[in-house]
């Protein structure tokens, strides 16, 4: 018995194991997570470094002329009315829809949550590609909006549903107790809650909404990002399209700090005795189930709809003719394979800064994840370019291969896997992988059994985001991608610029097709709460 | 034989001061208790003697080997040392078995028949083991986190509040298995907790922790008896504590002439007894003891707790005074009684 036990354990203890310096004592897994954080972010800072460099070369006279003139304020006004409108209507529709999905008698709910999701399979270029099908008119804000507003909302919907299952029941008979009435402790008790999860899905759309270029190209409403493209293409203006994707970069730190400073650092991982028990359901009167079920509708019909009849309407017209199959094929393997690995790499660089930024959070984890949303906020094409440049003059043997190619998704969708990984990490407490170290696991088995184990829903919805983001992704790999690459996006786009909507049409279907089964796992993954 | 030596331990959380000064030797096979108010730094001792947390300054060592010194530092995972939070902390994503078994080096095929039998010393049955942690009651999380940590055959155990979720019949039981569980196996024990007589009736050695400082270690007979100072008193129980004036091993307060444990002091100090030494005498014809009248009765079945106000002195206003008395006898409110003492009354140093 343990009287026997302890020479025996002393010297079985390695020397080695002993570590030296105070400073180790977070542990040499915490030192090696740091380490690997700080290259990947070091690493997302290439297109920053790439801007800065361009207007340090390009000088303080040339940078005035550039941005202090009106079309920059009229770019800056578009971007920040698109963001100050789109925002606000995602979070309550994603709220509003998680609630009646989680929490309310709703009929079909089930359904209703999977419709929801299914959104995010749509490309938001098919999404505005259709709305200028049906409405050929349709440009300008509000149409940036409309479209932003159904294209990105999932990203609200599933976070906020998500937490809405997973929060304690017992918090809400409390406050019930206390004299709350139902409303109230939804605005008092449960929506501070759901603070993380809207948090991390507005980042998520306001990065978007900055970034995203197609779906705005194609209902001719100018942001920066549309500038800096068309600056490109028009004239390879240089220090132009640089000064406003500085400025674009500002826009983003600003966004950043907003969600930071709401965040707050509240706990919101439960740890209590007993067994938890099930949410309660809301049961909804006549007249409320028929105005959620409106809201249900329409929602559908704009989101899922409009983008099913458009493309209907363009494969009838265009017949078998449309489905070249010589065409199609390897674009399709192509997009696979780009996902997959794309997925994996960036899913793998996410978790030691989500790690980090649950389990230690301070300034410099701060300052590590905000490098990554900075890289990512870029558009596509300013990454693409600073890749070019950086691997043209430092890195020639990867110049133009598949490897620059997932760098760019890495540098562009990292934020997708760690909002999601981040939210996954919270879910598993510290406690319980402390209790592993205390049973004899090293730091680095406790993370893998423990954490990433309860994290592996939250690591597999933000794998799934970035399969979908890369599949969708057009101007990075039209720039970067080896001669000869053809994907389902870069397919499509060629069509739709030759205003050959028809030809378009298959592969947009195929895009759609391809995501709907990664957006079923998505909803399925959400759907699981630790150990059921 | 000590198992665990403390010495020195300091520890800051910025500038607040959590751990001061820490020295505490916990002998080979002992239950050791530290007892303390909340956030005065048990929770966090334990969780440096687990390896989660490390001291600023002083040294830690188990079994004659050193955990961490100003140099160095064995990783919580190499310490074989078992811990039991308060609620358990099991493995959500894992079975009760998976559980208990998670410390297992043991992989083959014995591995079953050792959860088994872990979980038959703790009093599970067999059938839960395929049971997920959402699916037990608070107690039976709390058998599944004591097996678990058993199961490693730890050199040390940590049980940090284990028992305070649960209810009080449940409490009292578990305690009393935990005890004889770990006696059985010789297992050094370190409990925390912030409930007296929990402390007490677990421990072989208590220590009282205030404001991050060791305020007083030792048998928790003696701890109860002699405190050092009067919140050490009262936080082991009920106290009454009165100014005295000693002389040769006599005390004069207001309970008039009673013999102190401390022959040596001389002058103005405080005395405390505990509610069990004061008696009182409702009959009319017997008026040994000081007067008073009977002012509250609180009646707790067995024992009745009444406070007494002593008659007023000459120069005092009368003091109040608590005596427990048995539920069957205890006089009602407003009855005039005479308190006498038992034994000796013990002079405070602190």
């Amino acid at each position: 018995m343990p009287e026997t036990l302890p020479s025996g354990i002393a010297s079985a203890i390695p020397a080695n194991s002993l570590r030296r310096s105070r400073g180790l004592f977070i542990g040499r897994g915490g030192a090696w997570v740091t380490g690997l954080s700080v290259l990947v972010s070091l690493l997302s800072l290439l297109p920053i470094i790439f801007v800065m460099g361009v207007s340090w070369q390009t000088g303080w006279a040339a940078i005035e002329t550039l941005v202090f003139r009106p079309r920059v304020a009229e770019l800056l006004i578009n971007t920040v009315t698109l963001v100050v409108i789109t925002l606000p209507l995602c979070v309550v529709l994603g709220v509003a829809l998680a609630w009646l999905t989680e929490r309310t008698n709703l009929p079909g709910r089930r359904w209703w949550s999977l419709l929801a999701t299914a959104p995010l399979a749509v490309p938001a270029f098919v999404h505005s590609y259709a709305w200028v099908s049906l409405v050929p008119s349709i440009h300008g804000l509000p149409a940036g909006v409309l479209v932003s507003v159904i294209a990105y909302f999932p990203f609200l919907y599933l976070p906020v549903a998500a937490t809405l299952r997973r929060l304690d029941p017992a918090i809400e008979d409390v406050a019930e107790s206390l004299g709350l009435k139902p409303w109230a402790v939804f605005f008092r008790v449960v929506l501070p809650q759901l603070r993380l999860a809207i948090c991390g899905g507005a980042l998520l759309v306001g990065l978007h909404l900055l970034a995203e270029y197609g779906l705005y190209a194609m209902i001719r409403f100018d942001t920066f990002t549309t500038a800096i493209f068309d600056q490109f293409k028009s004239t390879f203006n240089g220090p132009a399209a640089n000064m406003l994707a500085g400025v674009l970069a500002l826009c983003c730190l600003a966004m950043l700090t907003a969600e930071s400073a709401a965040r707050g650092s509240a706990r919101y991982a439960r740890v209590g005795s007993g067994s938890a028990r099930d949410q309660r359901i809301v049961r909804l009167d006549a007249n409320t189930t028929l105005l959620a079920l409106t809201l249900q509708i329409v929602t559908c019909a704009l989101a899922l709809g409009v983008p099913l009849i458009t493309l209907s309407k363009w494969l009838i017209a265009g017949g078998s003719e449309v489905w070249q199959a010589a065409d199609l094929l390897p674009a399709l393997q192509q997009t696979l394979l780009l996902g997959v690995a794309g997925a994996a790499l960036t899913t793998c660089a996410a978790i030691p800064i989500a790690w980090l930024s649950i389990r230690s959070p301070g300034r410099l984890q701060r300052v590590l994840e905000s490098c990554n949303y900075i890289t990512s906020s870029l558009p596509g094409i300013v990454v693409a370019l600073a890749l070019v440049t950086v691997t043209i003059h430092f890195a020639r043997p990867i110049y133009q291969t598949t490897i620059t190619v997932l760098l760019a998704y890495l540098l562009m969708f990292l934020p997708r896997a760690l909002v999601s990984l981040r939210a996954g990490i919270a879910q598993a407490p510290v406690e319980l992988e402390n209790m592993a170290r205390s049973l004899g696991r090293s730091p680095g088995r406790a993370l893998w059994l423990i954490t990433l184990r309860l994290a592996a829903p939250g690591a597999a919805a933000g794998a799934a985001l970035v399969f979908l983001a890369i599949t969708n992704e057009l101007t990075a790999t039209l720039l970067l991608a080896p001669n000869g690459t053809r994907t389902l996006a870069t397919g499509f786009w060629a069509m739709t610029s030759e205003i050959d909507y028809a030809a378009a049409a298959p592969y947009a279907l195929i895009m759609i097709l391809l995501s709907l089964p990664l957006t079923g796992l998505l909803y399925h993954q959400s759907k699981r709460t630790a150990g059921r | 034989m000590n198992a665990l030596e403390l010495n020195s331990i300091h520890k800051s959380f910025g500038t607040q001061r959590a751990l001061e000064n820490i020295n505490l030797s916990v002998p080979t096979g002992s239950r050791t208790v530290i007892v303390g108010p909340s956030g005065s730094g048990k929770t966090t001792l334990l969780r440096m003697i687990a390896g989660f947390e490390f001291p600023d300054s002083g040294s830690l060592s188990l079994n004659g080997q050193i955990l961490v010194d100003g140099t160095h530092s064995v990783p919580a995972h190499q310490r074989l040392i078992g811990y039991v939070p308060q609620d358990g902390a099991l493995f959500p994503h894992m079975t009760v078995a998976a559980n208990i078994g998670f410390g297992l080096a043991d992989k083959g095929p014995t591995r079953q028949d050792r959860i088994a039998e872990l979980m038959d010393s703790v009093a599970l049955d067999s059938n839960m083991a395929k049971r997920w942690p959402h699916e037990l009651s608070g107690g039976q999380q709390q058998r599944v986190a004591l097996a678990r940590a058993l199961a490693q055959q730890p050199r040390l155990m940590l049980l940090d509040e284990p028992f305070s979720a649960l209810d009080t019949g449940l409490r009292a039981a578990m305690r009393k298995m935990v005890a004889r569980l770990l006696a059985d196996a010789g297992v050094t024990t370190i409990l925390v907790t912030h409930d007296q007589s929990e402390a007490l009736s677990f421990a072989d050695q208590l220590a009282v922790m205030r404001q991050g400082r060791l305020v007083q270690s030792g048998h928790p007979m003696d701890l109860y008896r002699y405190p050092d100072d009067e919140q050490t008193a009262l936080f082991l129980g009920d106290a009454v504590v009165m100014p005295a004036r000693i002389e040769a091993g006599w005390a004069h307060c207001d309970l008039g002439r009673i013999p102190v444990n401390s022959p040596d002091r001389n002058g103005s100090a405080q005395i405390m007894l505990r509610p069990e030494q004061l008696q009182i005498n409702s009959s009319p014809t017997d008026s040994l003891g000081c007067p008073g009248v009977v002012t509250d009765r609180d009646f707790g079945g067995n024992t009745c707790t009444l406070t007494v106000e002593l008659l007023p002195g000459k120069s005092e206003p009368g003091r109040s005074l608590l005596v427990r008395s048995s539920g069957m006898h205890a006089p009602p409110a407003g009855s005039a009684v005479h308190v006498t003492t038992l034994g000796n009354a013990h002079v405070l140093t602190g």
